[in-house]
């Protein structure tokens, strides 16, 4: 589509300098997230290519030594109390908003998406100060609703869109029916958008496990999460168990974010085909 | 039943209609306003509210109240200054006091103790002693900000972020050239974005040309290697580029072996290299919405222009480019907002120099434990970013979420 049928020399000689100019883009875009991969499976202690050999051992060093340890329990742990909170609170929210009587929509949905707009910073610090004076400051609780606060946004935007379809009259008929409200929730309205709501749950998650800024401030030693053992280790000693964990932490987003996306596009084609 | 019997009910239906998708939210929007809105708006308000030094000299507060006039007050005050400090002391809140005292006239913190030790001794102690003691007290900038200081609502730490005070005539003038940072920072911060923006303007506006005009299944193929970057975090990325710009690290090896470097370079802990990696991890948020209003354009309209006599560049000039300036606006400025909140990028790639406002905030908090600074840093930061996201969707109408 990018040549006209009958091309230029000028035409030809413009589309090849795009293409080079992009694939040299692509290698900047992709190549840096693929160069700890390989480092992480070096037997060396340092970040030199050509590798002096291959081996597990930073992966057991952070699959094993304690602190590493204990920081992916805590990431594991809090990412999955973030991910309950912000899915059950997130699904119900899309549900009232995409209520066609939903009151004064203007003013809370800007509510609803501001975690996404405030600097981080200003965040962390505000809810440390906070959380600070409510006790909450050191403690799970702490770290799992400042985490909620930033990933409630994804759920209500990814269950909002499963939503734009689902016929609101499927509910009527389920009460006609006799069912209760929660009845026909469960039975009728969750299986039905139920690839939004995993999608929203997996941005969650991801969320959780990748933020390092608020749980900088949040976390006392004994949250500490994987991300923040990460930020710690690269300011203060480079060792290729940093490589292993940066490795762990993509893979396991990737996938998840692949899922979530999957899952996001096909409960749209479902909210499509649902309202033509 | 009569129609005005009926009408009550109606309107009492149409409430509990509206209140119950109310409800649903509610539990989100009251976590967000207890845990999200309210610890801000309570860190905001310490930019102008500041009641430390008004907590600390009641007396003083009160005495110099009933006495008029600017400069150094008499001893009526000065007794009760001293009777305040020794108060202070004895409930060991003297060294809070003295610090954030020190915060609005640095080096004041060493003689308000002396101050302090003096006046819990002698309680019979007058002006000429507490002078003696501590010989700032002797100075109209003193008792300037003392005055300042009893007054619990402060303009000082807002002005401060600009590198501006108050005189002693009460006209605002800029601060002296080595306490004056904070206007280095927003411009060091607003510069680095603003490089970082052109940047990825340029890179992303081709490569997004290029996708919107690939078939369907090259297209998501490329598509994916856009992708996959942004969904890796942030902090995993600033790690791959730590490792890539060491000075014995990929980059340096690689421009060494192709000869563009003599020797290798720093570019960990330089700006060259902080702007290199906010580049990449911004590079997807920039694209995206370009690539999101290229996709929807029509390639027979530029074929058309060009049929009705445009050679290839105006026809891209005049037809093309208008048409995709608000994909192009939106990304950048989406850019340029995320930019002004960078954190963990700069502060582990860039050097002392480097540091963006967000660094100052977060050091203001844990280092300075002057959360006032902070909270005033913060409010310009949050002021400047809504006040662009506001633009953005005003002007043009991007959704933060409709991308990707």
């Amino acid at each position: 589509m990018l040549l006209s049928p009958y091309p230029t020399l000028g035409e030809r000689i413009r589309i090849g300098a795009l293409w080079i100019w992009c694939g040299l883009m692509l290698i900047f875009l992709i190549a840096p997230i693929f160069v700890p991969i390989p480092l992480s499976f070096s037997s060396g202690s340092f970040f030199t290519f050509p590798l002096p050999g291959l081996s597990l051992r930073w992966y057991e060093t952070v699959l094993g030594a304690p602190r590493w340890r204990a920081a992916i329990g805590n990431s594991l742990l809090i990412g999955l109390g973030t991910t309950i909170l912000a899915t059950i609170l997130g699904t119900l929210t899309a549900i009232g908003l995409s209520d066609p009587k939903f009151p004064a929509r203007r003013l809370v949905v800007p509510i609803l998406i501001s975690p996404l707009i405030v600097p981080v910073v200003v965040t962390a610090v505000g809810t440390y100060l906070f959380y600070a004076r409510i006790g909450l400051a050191s403690t799970y609780t702490g770290v799992i609703l400042a985490h909620t606060v930033l990933a409630s946004p994804f759920v209500v935007v990814t269950v909002g869109a499963s939503l734009t379809g689902f016929d609101r009259n499927l509910m009527r008929a389920t009460a006609i029916l006799g069912a209760k409200p929660l009845t026909g929730f469960f039975r009728v309205m969750l299986p039905l958008i139920l690839p939004g709501v995993l999608s929203g749950a997996a941005f969650a998650f991801v969320t959780s496990f990748d933020e390092v800024v608020v749980a900088q401030f949040l976390a006392s030693a004994e949250q500490r999460t994987l991300p923040l053992e990460m930020f710690t280790g690269l300011r203060e000693q480079l060792s290729p168990a940093i490589t292993a964990a940066a490795t762990m932490m993509m893979g396991l987003s990737i996938i998840l974010l692949m899922v979530a996306n999957l899952l996001a596009r096909q409960s749209r084609r479902r909210a499509g085909s649902a309202s033509d | 039943m009569s129609l005005a019997a009926a009408a009550p009910m109606v309107i009492a239906k149409g409430r509990s209609e509206g209140l119950r998708p109310l409800l649903l939210v509610a539990p989100l929007l009251l976590l967000l306003l207890l845990s999200f809105g309210l610890p801000i708006a309570a860190l905001l308000s310490r930019a102008f509210y500041e009641p430390m030094i008004a907590n600390a000299l009641p007396r003083t507060s009160a005495a110099l109240s009933s006495s008029s006039g600017a400069g150094v007050p008499d001893d009526q005050v000065f007794r009760a200054l001293a009777a305040d400090l020794a108060a202070a002391q004895a409930a060991e809140r003297v060294y809070e006091f003295a610090k954030s005292f020190n915060v609005r006239l640095p080096g004041a913190r060493s003689q308000m103790l002396r101050a302090a030790r003096a006046a819990a001794q002698d309680s019979s102690i007058n002006k000429e002693g507490l002078i003696r003691a501590a010989p700032l007290l002797g100075d109209e900038r003193c008792w300037a900000a003392i005055r300042a200081g009893v007054n619990r609502f402060t303009t000082f730490f807002l002005l401060n972020a600009f590198d501006l005070r108050w005189s002693d005539q009460g006209s605002i003038v800029s601060a002296p050239i080595e306490q004056a940072v904070f206007v280095r920072v927003f411009g060091r911060t607003f510069l680095i974005a603003a490089l970082v923006t052109l940047a990825t303007l340029a890179l992303a506006f081709p490569l997004a040309y290029l996708i919107s005009n690939l078939r369907p299944a090259m297209a998501g193929a490329v598509l994916v290697l856009v992708l996959l970057p942004f969904w890796t975090s942030i902090l995993v990325r600033t790690a791959a580029w730590t490792v890539i710009l060491q000075k014995f690290g990929l980059l340096n090896d690689a421009l060494l072996w192709l000869g563009l470097a003599q020797d290798r370079l720093e570019l960990m802990y330089s700006r060259a290299g902080l702007i290199i990696a906010m580049t990449h991890i911004q590079l997807p948020f920039t694209l995206l919405p370009i690539y999101s209003v290229m996709r929807s354009m029509q390639p027979s309209q530029l074929r058309a222009a060009q049929s009705l006599g445009a050679r290839p560049l105006t026809a891209f000039w005049k037809v093309y480019l208008p048409q995709v300036t608000p994909g192009v606006l939106a990304g950048g400025l989406l850019t340029f907002i995320l930019c002004l909140g960078y954190y963990i990028t700069p502060a582990l790639i860039g050097g002392a120099s480097d540091q963006l406002i967000s660094n100052f905030i977060a050091n203001y908090v844990n280092v300075e434990l002057n959360w006032e600074m902070a909270a005033a840093l913060s409010f310009v930061l949050l002021t400047s970013t809504i006040g662009l996201y506001a633009l953005m969707t005003h002007y043009l109408g991007l959704d933060l979420f409709k991308m990707g």
